[in-house]
């Protein structure tokens, strides 16, 4: 057993003597739980290596890397892995990207407002934050079946548009743009709402030049965060009939599209080594950079918010 | 003051009517969303029980589309299946990580271990259950002979996926237990194994039940892993067998759906319909479960406040 102690723990010193068994079970328990925290961690750790590895073909050099400049500028392939590329799915996913910030950004922001600085804590209130919680918790096909039903069968907006493919993908995200930015403007202190009143200041003077700017930072952390969510989700897409191969890139809101979790999705079902290992992993590899991209972009706006408000 | 200055408050009022207005509506917009989804699996699930009836959908063994049979038991089954196994691995795993970041982690181990983990339910689905089919897989062929397609790679990916949602919620939970507890607890010389499994487990307790039914309502809901790992193999779980059940191939729920939904199945066919009463089921099932742990983590909230 290891001798390792935590010098900081207070209760070291009031141990009894007698609590040598249970001290080896306090040490042995303590290990326990922090092999649990590095569990997944680990797991997720080795699946990235080998999805690397792959994708690098750092092994059989005589493939080459599977991505490569060609796989990012070429259109896909279902035939020939060489020559397939990811380009129309990574300009899909960044058009709709866009698309679901335009709408989710000042819906979210809008109700957060709503629910934090007008709405009264009465029963009303109370439902629609239960239900904001809940719509959070729909499964995100749930979701796929809703923009199938609305936007596709009655809105008649066509099948895996750009448009329906934003709209169903925005309303499966608008719960958590909307609860990040609840607590953005929660966070603001209520003093300085007050010194803007007492300086003789309407409320939505107040929410203008007060509220939003102090708030703005932790909002966009929030919603960058959840258009990292969106553009990983592949069940709607699935859902509302987002075609398996798209050759070209969109020109307008109502071009088919694709998008990287699709085109991953369509090439992980091919039987071929090649597509399985390399081709596949290559747009895995791409799809996380970018995922992780826009992840570094929020921690950036927070990191520096958080820095200004230390000062 | 003079009159211009009133009339300019009233168009101020009036300005700031209509923004309050407007925000109302977006919120609203969240309670219109909830009764567009119940309305538009309601709309195509009753044309579907028109044609094939609750009882035979409900009560159902047999899912075959092709033939025209549609039971559900078989995709609530293998829903099942996959939700047992990823709650194996999520909820101790989940609920240690937990204890350690609430009791035994410095600040500093907290500040990278958290994000660390937060990372496990950013990664889009689709990834993971590409991990599941082209290295989970072999991996597992190894030890024990595996299909292609098993409930076992899924379930340990959807498991890995919502770790973070039962250990944050987990040590939310710890972290409101009062310090007092923890003080009088070591003042009556406890270690801290005992403290953690015996003082601050139970007082978190609702919080840590609210966490697990959450992490079950995403494993239910989870799609994109078990579409691509678990197969498309609609069959009833044979309890006789219970090993064996999670090393061949079973459909869920999500992964029928995602099958009708990615052939070129549209329209009037009954088949087409199926899809909203299969929808309808994952989303009541799913909703519930919610408002279910949104009721039970309420009560440890308003003790500890």
């Amino acid at each position: 057993m290891s001798t390792e102690t935590d010098r900081s723990d207070p209760t070291d010193a009031s141990e009894p003597a007698f609590g040598q068994v249970s001290r080896a079970k306090d040490v042995a328990f303590r290990w326990l739980t922090l092999a649990a925290a590095l569990l997944g961690i680990v797991a997720l750790a080795a699946l990235l290596a080998n999805v690397l590895v792959d994708a690098l073909s750092l092994f059989d050099p005589e493939y080459g890397p599977w991505i490569n400049w060609e796989f990012l500028t070429n259109p896909p392939s279902f035939s020939d892995p060489d020559d397939a590329g990811f380009f129309p799915a990574i300009v899909g996913s960044v058009a709709l990207m866009l698309l679901i910030a335009l709408i989710t950004f000042p819906l979210g922001v809008g109700a957060a407002i709503y629910l934090e600085e007008y709405a009264s804590d009465g029963p009303l209130t109370r439902f629609i934050q239960l239900n904001i919680a809940n719509l959070a918790g729909v499964p995100s096909v749930v979701y796929g079946l809703l923009g199938l039903g609305l936007f596709v069968s009655l809105l008649n907006l066509g099948f895996g548009t750009l448009l329906v493919a934003g709209f169903t993908v925005s309303l499966l995200i608008l719960p958590i743009v909307i609860i990040s930015a609840q607590e953005a403007i929660r966070s603001v202190p209520d003093s300085q709402r007050q010194a803007s009143y007492g300086m003789g200041a309407t409320k939505w003077q107040t929410i203008r030049n007060v509220v939003l700017p102090r708030a703005m930072p932790g909002i966009l952390t929030g919603t960058i965060l959840a258009l990292g969510r969106a553009i990983g989700e592949t069940a709607p897409l699935i859902m509302i009939g987002a075609p398996t191969a798209v050759f070209g890139v969109p020109n307008s809101l109502f071009s088919k599209i694709s998008a990287m979790p699709m085109q991953i999705f369509t090439w992980a079902d091919l039987p071929e080594m090649e597509f399985q290992y390399g081709v596949v992993a290559a747009g895995v590899v791409t799809l996380l950079v970018i995922l992780l991209s826009i992840n570094s972009i929020a921690i950036v706006i927070r990191n520096r918010y958080q820095r200004r408000n230390g000062q | 003051m003079s009159a211009p200055d009133f009339a300019r408050d009233n168009v101020r009022s009036a300005r700031g009517a209509a923004f309050k207005a407007l925000f109302a509506l977006c919120a609203f917009l969240s309670i219109l969303t909830t009764v567009a989804i119940v309305v538009t699996l309601l709309y195509d699930a009753v044309d579907f029980f028109a044609v094939v009836s609750p009882v035979e959908f409900f009560t159902g063994t047999q899912w075959t589309p092709a033939n025209e049979v549609y039971g559900v038991w078989p995709l609530i089954s293998g829903t099942l299946i996959i939700t047992f196994g990823s709650a194996a691995i999520a909820l101790p795993i989940g609920l240690l990580t937990a204890i350690y970041l609430s009791e035994y982690a410095s600040d500093r181990r907290r500040a990278y271990l958290k994000p660390a983990l937060e990372v496990l339910a950013g990664v889009p689905t689709v990834v993971y259950g590409y991990f599941a089919l082209v290295y989970v897989t072999p991996a597992l062929d190894r030890i024990v002979p595996i299909g292609t397609f098993n409930a076992l790679s899924a379930s340990i990916m959807v498991g890995i996926m919502t770790i973070p949602m039962v250990s944050s919620i987990s040590e939310d939970a710890m972290s409101a237990v009062p310090d007092s507890l923890r003080q009088a607890s070591y003042g009556l010389g406890a270690t801290k194994f005992t403290v953690s499994t015996s003082v601050v487990v139970p007082a978190a307790l609702s919080g840590i039940l609210s966490s697990y039914i959450l992490a079950l309502s995403r494993a239910i809901g989870e799609t994109m892993i078990v579409a691509i790992a678990a197969g498309q193999t609609p069959r009833m779980a044979d309890l006789t067998d219970p090993g064996g059940m999670f090393l061949e191939s079973v459909q869920t729920m999500t992964a029928a759906m995602v099958q009708i939904g990615a052939s070129d199945v549209i329209g009037e066919s009954t088949e087409y319909k199926s899809l909203f009463a299969v929808g309808l089921t994952l989303f009541v099932i799913t909703f519930a479960m919610n408002l279910i742990s949104e009721w039970v983590s309420s009560r440890y909230r308003e003790v500890y406040r």
